[in-house]
């Protein structure tokens, strides 16, 4: 395996709120190879956002930090505020949900990718806007030097997405995340995008963490897996693995509640997410877990290999079910 | 954009009419200008009060009552005040320009001053700093102009020269009696106390306002890209922060200068200071129409010109409303 | 359930439920601010409803034989006396139960006329809804004095109108002056959170079942802006006390007869105390002016605060 451009370990996350301390991610490792789009799919309340804010350092004061994040062997977490300046941006960029919101409402378009590019490159004002209406016509806008000029209002969604995406590539980061961009977005735009990232992988070999609470996005471009549950990786692996032959019940009863041919009725998982202010100790799908036994509960469970993936599920071996009917 | 000032400035003119009318109707009905002419000059001749009535368009009916002062009005064929039949037009003119003096200082003053508390108060929410200028913008409006303005008149006009047997701060007038000529400093002097008291409201307003909307800026969606592009943090306040919270800071700010006039009125009857708010005060309980209707036509025409300044500047900043 | 740490928002987090109301409260209580100033409202107003009891002469009453005027404080008098040798903290207690009950009365028919108004033009829109904004805007525009002063005049030299409210100077006079300009803030404020709600699912299915424009106005739209009109209420309250101290101050204010006073009243005395330099007659009335309304200010904000839905799931 070629060396992870991001490497994450033991991440954890805790804020500090009125109701107590809210646990949102429970040591989390995370390996992005270069060039490899790696899906970070979960429920809300599952910590993948939380855990790719605090690789950021978006996060606000009141979250405790605490683990390794390494970025082409620069670690992040606890490096001074210049430090991390120099990284935002520059190699780690990210796209946000609704991009409506993500863009500042007075500023034109063309102007914040400019402001994008001229914090990290010694560029003049004039190449810097040339290389803003390039990076919009890579991202399919048309008529790239005229749209340069408009407000944020005055795109639809998915083009405001592509603006997001254009100025976050601008700086050709080594890794971007991509915090659920479709999800604010109309379905058939919503493949638009996901092939505008896939071509910025394929084009500049960008590393792509896509974060998403839905599996077809998933199916569709991501080349690995990461499954989050309760602010922990449950299971990991290539995507046609996790698919083919999930390990962990909480992954199988994600693919069986999709509607797929053949189902008469929906089965959905029973239950609800747990409450993070007190965590269930042990595995933190337990307590939903048709297949759930005592040893389940008693201690927190690591990834450990299964067959080609990597499952936090201490009876993986038990439960296996064989390809996924 | 020119198009949307001019649309926009094309309302004004028939607002102020309109209002100007209304005004008139309700000084006529009010302040019984026939009467007060009669009180103030006794012994008046049937033809002078002919004419006092022809000039103010005291005519039979309101209407043509109106237009006829109207068009006294704007061919400068004003009538003279009912208090010694002196001309309007040069004492109101000095007026108006110590006025305009006093509300331009105590505007930029107080302006600069509380925006700038209030991004203050906006980055640390809840720290010592933030409560402290909460307490002080509210104690601030809570305040009156005229109560601090007979305060701070005690202050210096009766203790701090008792204490400090000198004046540091004149309480009343423009330049101390007999004055001739232009001076600076003694101007200074004697407009520090009136303009901080008008200062006082305007920052007590102006810090809350900033405050507040810098808040719900700072907690918008762009502030996190902003910050996600690695941009420094003084940038990322002024340009995408501040920025976006002047907008409606701008919109609060037309209707305020509705009470900085109010304020500027009190305070300059307090100090004594010779502006348009004196000459209001005295020329409505005197009943002095003449002097009353061009006072009016100014406050008039300053509200609507601020309303129309603050929705162009409105547009200005925000370009989500030039869809006009 | 959604939690908004600022500006970052964690999603489905179980949390025992609260009704609205006790959020709020809870919330309102967490101010500490507003705790104290309704303390001090609250021993405000009770001194003043417990007057006579709470008072030490008369209102009009000398405080001793002559000489009695422009008595410093002492213990014959405790805030001093007036040029006419009457007792200052008396006449202030009997002021300030005048003043509030204008504050109080101008403040509940502002807001039910302001309420009514409101809800109708945010909710029916249309030309309606634009002439009152245009006219309000304008009202509120003007410096608020030289509007009271005119207005006062013109209702005051309207015959009839003088016959059902009283005349100029009278109490019912200056009441319904300060409500003429109080409902105008009101209507606005509700206005605005009508037109929020309006889109808002629940409307539409109560549309969608049949209701009434009026039936949807009185039990869904009112209610839910309780919030708002509680903090309108409270600022229409300190407006009310405030514009009558600034017409008494000049001069223009409520003359209750047989030497009763207000609070504006003796606030406008203060004026001539600043010459003479008897202080107290300055001082004292000023004090509890300013403290009247920093503590309903206070209030007003917390109150804001504590019903401000930004803590609700909104997203």
């Amino acid at each position: 395996m070629s060396e992870s451009v991001l490497k994450i370990r033991d991440l954890r996350v805790t804020f500090n709120t009125q109701l107590g301390e809210l646990r949102a991610v429970r040591g989390v490792d995370v390996d992005v190879t270069p060039g490899e789009i790696l899906g970070v799919v979960g429920e809300s309340g599952s910590g993948k956002s939380v855990s790719f804010l605090a690789a950021m350092g978006l996060l606000p004061k009141s979250a405790t930090i605490t683990g390794s994040v390494e970025l082409d062997g620069v670690e992040l977490i606890g490096a001074g505020r210049k430090a991390i300046r120099s990284v935002r941006g520059k190699s780690l960029a990210m796209v946000f949900q609704d991009p409506l919101s993500a863009l500042n409402p007075v500023h034109r378009v063309g102007d914040q990718i400019v402001e994008m590019i001229q914090s990290h490159q010694d560029m003049n004002t004039h190449d810097a806007e040339k290389k803003a209406v390039e990076l919009l016509e890579i991202v399919g806008i048309p008529q790239p030097d005229e749209r340069a000029l408009q407000y944020p209002h005055e795109f639809s969604g998915g083009m405001r997405q592509r603006v997001v995406i254009a100025m976050a590539i601008a700086n050709n980061p080594k890794v971007l995340i991509a915090d659920e961009p479709t999800t604010a977005l109309d379905v058939t735009v919503q493949a638009q995008i996901l092939e505008v990232i896939q071509r910025v992988q394929q084009t500049f070999g960008t590393a792509v963490v896509l974060i998403t609470h839905d599996l077809g996005v998933i199916a569709r471009v991501a080349d690995s897996v990461n499954v989050m549950y309760a602010g922990r990786n449950v299971e990991s692996g290539s995507v046609q693995s996790i698919f083919d032959h999930p390990s962990h019940p909480y992954t199988r009863g994600l693919l069986s509640s999709l509607p797929h041919e053949g189902i008469e009725r929906l089965h959905p998982i029973a239950g609800f997410p747990p409450n993070m202010l007190a965590p269930p100790s042990g595995c933190g799908f337990a307590p939903r877990c048709q297949h759930a036994i005592e040893a389940c509960s008693a201690e927190l469970p690591s990834l450990s290999s299964f067959e080609d993936l990597l499952t936090s599920c201490i009876r993986a071996d038990e439960l296996r079910v064989g390809r996924r009917s | 954009m020119f198009r949307f000032a001019l649309r926009r400035s094309a309302w004004a003119i028939p607002t102020l009419l309109l209002v100007t009318f209304l005004v008139y109707i309700a000084l006529r009905m009010g302040t019984d200008p026939l009467a007060s002419y009669m009180r103030s000059n006794p012994r008046a001749t049937r033809s002078k009060i002919a004419q006092y009535k022809e000039l103010n368009g005291l005519g039979s009916n309101y209407v043509t009552g109106y237009f006829s002062w109207l068009q006294n009005f704007v061919t400068f064929n004003w009538p003279n005040s009912i208090k010694g039949s002196r001309e309007v037009w040069p004492e109101l003119k000095d007026a108006i320009a110590n006025s305009a003096r006093l509300g331009i200082a105590a505007t930029t003053v107080g302006v600069s001053i509380g925006l700038t508390i209030g991004i203050f108060a906006a980055l640390r929410p809840g720290g010592k700093r933030d409560v402290a200028v909460n307490t002080a913008a509210f104690v601030g409006i809570s305040i009156p102009p005229y109560i601090s303005a007979i305060l701070l008149q005690l202050l210096f006009a009766v203790y701090w020269s008792k204490w400090f047997g000198n004046t540091l701060f004149p309480t009343s007038g423009v330049y101390p009696p007999g004055q001739d000529g232009f001076d600076l400093v003694l101007m200074l002097k004697h407009m520090a106390l009136p303009t901080f008291v008008v200062a006082i409201q305007v920052i007590a307003v102006y810090s809350r306002y900033m405050r507040s909307s810098l808040l719900d800026v700072l907690n918008s969606d762009y502030m996190r890209t902003a910050r996600s592009k690695g941009l420094s943090e003084f940038r990322i306040l002024m340009r995408h922060g501040v920025r976006n919270a002047l907008i409606p800071v701008i919109t609060i700010a037309a209707l305020d200068i509705g009470a900085i006039v109010g304020g500027l009125i009190i305070t300059e009857n307090i100090f004594d200071y010779p502006g348009t708010g004196k000459y209001f005060l005295s020329a409505f309980g005197n009943g002095d129409f003449p002097l009353l209707m061009p006072l009016m036509v100014i406050i008039v025409a300053s509200v609507l010109l601020f309303n129309l300044l603050a929705d162009i500047s409105y547009a200005i900043l925000d370009p989500r409303i030039r869809l006009d | 359930m959604q939690f908004l740490i600022r500006g970052f928002v964690l999603t489905n987090t179980v949390i025992p439920a609260m009704s609205p109301r006790q959020m709020a409260w809870r919330r309102f209580a967490g101010h500490k601010a507003a705790l104290v100033c309704s303390a001090i409202l609250g021993l405000l107003v009770l001194a003043v409803v417990l007057s006579p009891l709470t008072t030490r002469y008369g209102v009009n009453e000398s405080v001793k034989a002559p000489p009695n005027s422009y008595l410093p404080p002492s213990k014959l008098a405790w805030l001093g006396t007036d040029d006419i040798g009457r007792d200052l903290y008396s006449r202030l207690i009997y002021g300030t139960r005048v003043s509030l009950l204008i504050g109080l009365f101008s403040a509940f028919i502002s807001v039910f006329v302001g309420c009514v108004v409101g809800a109708v033009a945010g909710f029916r829109g249309g030309r309606f809804d634009d002439v009152i904004m245009r006219v309000t805007d304008l009202f509120l525009a003007f410096p608020f004095l030289v509007a009271l002063l005119v207005v006062r005049n013109m209702f005051g030299s309207i015959g009839w109108l003088t016959f059902i409210v009283g005349e100029v100077s009278s109490l019912r006079f200056i009441i319904f002056l300060l409500s003429f300009f109080g409902w105008m803030g009101v209507a606005r404020i509700v206005r605005g959170q009508v037109l929020a709600l309006k889109e808002r699912e629940f409307i539409e299915a109560a549309r969608a079942s049949g209701a009434s424009r009026s039936y949807i106005i009185k039990r869904h739209l009112i209610p839910n802006s309780i919030g708002p009109i509680m903090v309108a209420l409270t600022f229409s309250v300190v407006g009310a006390i405030s514009g009558e101290a600034t017409l008494s101050f000049f001069g223009y204010g409520p003359q209750p007869g047989a030497g009763a006073t207000s609070l504006g009243l003796l606030v406008g005395q203060a004026k001539g105390a600043v010459q003479t330099g008897f202080w107290w007659i300055a001082l004292f009335p000023c004090l509890v002016l300013v403290i009247i309304s920093l503590c309903i200010n206070f209030i007003g904000d917390a109150l804001r605060d504590a019903t401000d839905p930004r803590m609700d799931a909104g997203k």
